[in-house]
């Protein structure tokens, strides 16, 4: 795996001033030093691209991060905000000239509110023990990403993370009702509130997938909702992804909205079933597994209007799960997608493009022949309910095939754009796709963009050289394009 | 139906220059909930039109002067609402025959009797096309369900009261309209009512409406017949012979607790706010969350009530509208303030769009 090489300003402040300073903030087993110490804080999820910061911050109280902020602000040093680092775009990667602060330690459930139905937390914790915590309550959180065990709530509401259940339960912007922000220069921010609204801008949801280039999240309150009565999960195999892509837009037409609506290919099935055997049948091109829940009745009445509707679309075989155990084999190949992918090529890289679920044929369609273009194999997984792809592609870095992985995936986001969709669902820019946004946007959206950015950090501390490229980066990519004649939108203005 | 863009930036551009303020108007059917914006007004109604919308991909792409009744019957043919039920205020004296427009919803943020069940009108906007404070014609979003390119520009323009910039298009996540319904009335006090409310919230039920007023609960279940058949007996009481007649009326404010000239406030709290203390009547709706208040309270008490509950209050009507209305001076604590000017001038430098709402020139 290569080093990140950045094309940031120099921030010139006094490095061992900057430390001293820190010193004082923090007791010495909250800031680490030595090569040793930062080693395992040199990338997220992505971790093709790694860099060291100057120090790792490991503060424990809001004080503490607060102190800490108003003393970067001073020096004028970037900081890097990181959760649990299960980020897959390399938002969390750190800055080299800058400071890497850890929210692990905010890891307190602060209060689970079972009347009002609300869970306040520290925004390190974790994704799935909110869950835990308000299940004797007969109540859950939501939002659900693949990383849930793992990843934390701070780190959630700057990527507006999804997960499986996102159609009917929307994202975390629908769950999240409150967040305490500190800004850059150390100042104590509430945004949202318990009610259901605060006067002024929604700067809740301008929070939401900013990707910490606002501020620093450490505590919020999030929604928690009623256990539906039941979930049953319906398996749909067919002999082509046309009809099964043609099968998810008939079901929501009927007026039915699946807890959840996922799609898989021929290869994905394959490396699935490989790995955890969840029964899948093998000579399918495409499954899909639908999840409805609600009360009894609904449920009833639902899935046998989808099997209906599947069979009429096509579908070889429609298996209903006939208890909690067979519904959870039908999601385990689906929730062990990446891992089974994983185990059969050394290398993969997940990407997460989004398009209108008309598309979904043709996308599928131009992702084969751009595979056989570069080279390499490509799984495909689908969120079908709300049109979020994550083509795995399969290489292997030690034979030199990631810049051709990055190629391959770079193409594939071009082809979302094009048809209508995004660069990215749920994974956020980070480093990954900074230059693809300059795909997604022209130069009149991007300077909107850094001046949304300022008004909250006017000297670019936080998360520097992320989410949003400069209109130089961008000219130098646009031009790299054009050398090559794939230039994806003639008319589009270059910079 | 036909595009204006191009002659709305045009404006904007050229009141950039000269630092003219613009008074953004869409059907002027909220023209009632604060002062008027200073500037030459700007007539969004004429840019209208349903653009895309396909029923299978849940969205609704349509131009801001589109009126919410043309939006609603196009989406209606398939069975489709949208999910918020903003209020459409035909009646209150607007000039629009067709009542409010997207643009005005999405503006002014509001949302119906749904909204604690279908989510509010920002949790629906998936993107926008806008004109910001220099004229350039900007897109954020899109047509995706799912989309973390960039700040979530289009969210902040909900509710920004027409501050941040022109919305020329939406696209709007729209939602099948449920098989059937009934709304049932129990009669109990406002106190019983708010805790059944939060008890019953715990719970999966087919719940799509919550509001109380004079001893009356009402409750609107929907979904399909067999799901409400199989809550009746627990949510009890009787029917409610007038069908979806009081959701409508509460929607567009034209039920009767809305008549009259006596001072009138909106609560936003907690939904297990107990009932308010103050002295005339009150109306609950949002499951609790939604406190409407007529009466001559002092506007101290009145804020001092939505303070202490955590929430806020906004004066709906009567001579308290202008210090404490929707478009008065914003309350905020001061680095929040200095967030939000900073943000109102990274869109509108020059302070061209309804100067007076919020902000003025230099503030």
């Amino acid at each position: 795996m290569t080093a990140f090489t950045e094309t940031l300003p120099e921030y010139a402040y006094d490095k061992p001033a900057l430390l001293a300073a820190l010193a004082e903030v923090l007791p010495d087993h909250a800031l680490l030093l030595s090569t040793e110490q930062k080693r395992p804080y040199d990338c997220d999820g992505l971790s093709a691209y790694h860099a060291l910061p100057v120090a790792v911050l490991l503060p424990e109280t809001v004080d503490q991060v607060q102190r800490i902020m108003t003393v970067c602000h001073a020096f004028g040093a970037p900081v890097v905000a990181r959760g649990a680092g299960t980020g897959l775009s390399g938002g969390a990667l750190p800055c080299t000239q800058g400071v890497l602060l850890s929210l692990a330690k905010f890891n307190r459930i602060v209060a689970i509110d079972p009347a009002a139905r609300t869970a306040r937390v520290q925004s390190g914790v974790s994704n799935l023990r909110i869950s835990q915590a308000a299940a004797p309550y007969g109540l859950y959180y939501a939002p659900d990403p693949s990383s849930q065990i793992a990843c934390t709530l701070g780190g959630n509401v700057a990527e507006n993370a999804g997960g499986v259940h996102c159609l009917k339960y929307g994202l975390t912007v629908h769950n999240v009702l409150e967040v305490q922000v500190i800004t850059v220069d150390g100042e104590r921010l509430t945004l949202g509130g318990p009610a259901p609204d605060s006067p002024g801008y929604d700067l809740l949801a301008l929070i939401h997938g900013s990707e910490g280039m606002l501020g620093i999240i450490v505590e919020l309150t999030v929604k928690l909702l009623p256990k539906p009565q039941v979930a049953k999960a319906l398996l749909a195999a067919f002999d082509d992804v046309a009809k099964a892509g043609e099968a998810v837009g008939a079901v929501i037409a009927d007026g039915i909205i699946p807890a959840g609506l996922e799609m898989m290919d021929a290869l994905a099935i394959q490396a699935a079933e490989a790995f955890v055997q969840a029964g899948y049948p093998l000579d399918a091109e495409a499954i899909l597994i639908c999840e409805l829940d609600g009360t009894l009745a609904d449920v009833a009445h639902q899935a046998e209007r989808v099997t209906a509707i599947l069979q009429n679309h096509g579908a070889t075989e429609v298996r209903i799960s006939a208890d909690e155990a067979q519904r959870l084999a039908f999601w385990s190949g689906r929730k062990n997608a990446f891992p089974a992918v994983g185990r059969i090529s050394p290398d993969y890289y997940c990407m997460d493009g989004t398009i209108p679920r008309k598309a979904l044929p043709e996308v599928l369609t131009r992702i084969a022949a751009l595979s056989r273009e570069h080279g390499l194999r490509c799984a495909n997984v689908f969120h079908a309910g709300d049109g979020n792809l994550h083509p795995l592609i399969l290489y292997d870095a030690n034979a030199g095939e990631l810049a051709a992985a990055e190629r391959f995936g770079a193409a594939i986001l071009r082809l979302c754009v094009d048809m209508g969709g995004a660069i990215t669902g749920e994974h956020g820019v980070g480093m990954e796709k900074i230059n693809d946004m300059c795909v997604q946007f022209n130069a009149a959206e991007l300077r909107q963009l850094h001046a949304v950015k300022a008004a909250f950090d006017p000297h670019g501390l936080l998360n520097p050289g992320k989410a949003v490229p400069t209109l130089h980066r961008c000219a130098e990519f646009g031009a790299m394009h054009v050398h090559h004649g794939r230039l994806p939108h003639p008319d589009l203005p270059r910079f | 139906m036909s595009d204006h863009a191009a002659l709305l930036a045009q404006r904007v551009a050229d009141a950039y220059r000269q630092h003219t303020p613009l008074a953004l108007r869409g059907a002027g059917t909220k023209d009632f909930l604060g002062i008027p914006c200073r500037g030459t007004e700007v007539s969004l109604a004429p840019h209208a039109g349903v653009l895309d919308y396909e029923p299978t991909e849940l969205v609704i792409t349509a131009r801001c002067g589109t009126a919410l009744a043309t939006l609603e019957s196009t989406l209606d043919h398939a069975h489709q609402m949208l999910p918020f039920e903003p209020p459409r205020f035909t009646r209150a004296g607007c000039t629009g025959a067709l009542g409010g427009t997207l643009g005005g919803a999405l503006a002014s943020g509001l949302s119906g009797p749904r909204r604690p069940y279908g989510g509010a009108v920002r949790d629906h906007v998936l993107g926008l096309k806008m004109i910001n404070g220099q004229g350039h014609i900007l897109n954020f979003g899109g047509q995706v369900m799912k989309n973390v390119a960039g700040y979530d520009i289009s969210r902040l323009h909900v509710g920004a009261l027409g501050t941040l910039g022109i919305i020329l298009e939406a696209s709007i996540k729209v939602l099948p309209k449920p098989s059937a319904g009934e709304t049932r009335l129990i009669e109990m006090d406002a106190a019983r009512a708010i805790r059944t409310l939060n008890a019953w919230a715990a719970r999966p039920l087919p719940i799509t409406g919550a509001a109380y007023w004079q001893g009356l609960l009402h409750i609107r279940l929907e979904g399909t017949p067999a799901a409400i058949d199989s809550v009746r007996d627990d949510i009890g009481g009787d029917i409610d012979g007038r069908g979806d007649a009081f959701w409508s009326a509460l929607r567009d404010q034209t039920h009767p607790f809305f008549d009259g000239d006596i001072p009138l406030w909106r609560l936003s709290v907690p939904d297990t706010t107990p009932p308010l203390d103050l002295p005339g009547e009150q109306l609950i709706d949002w499951g609790g969350a939604q406190r409407w208040y007529r009466g001559a309270a002092d506007p101290a008490a009145v804020l001092a009530a939505a303070r202490t509950a955590r929430g806020h209050a906004q004066c709906w009507r009567g001579d308290a509208v202008a210090e404490f209305g929707l478009t008065a001076r914003l309350d905020l604590p001061a680095p929040l303030r200095a967030i939000e000017q900073r943000l109102k001038r990274a869109l509108d430098p020059a302070c061209i769009f309804n100067r007076g709402v919020w902000f003025d020139a230099g503030s």
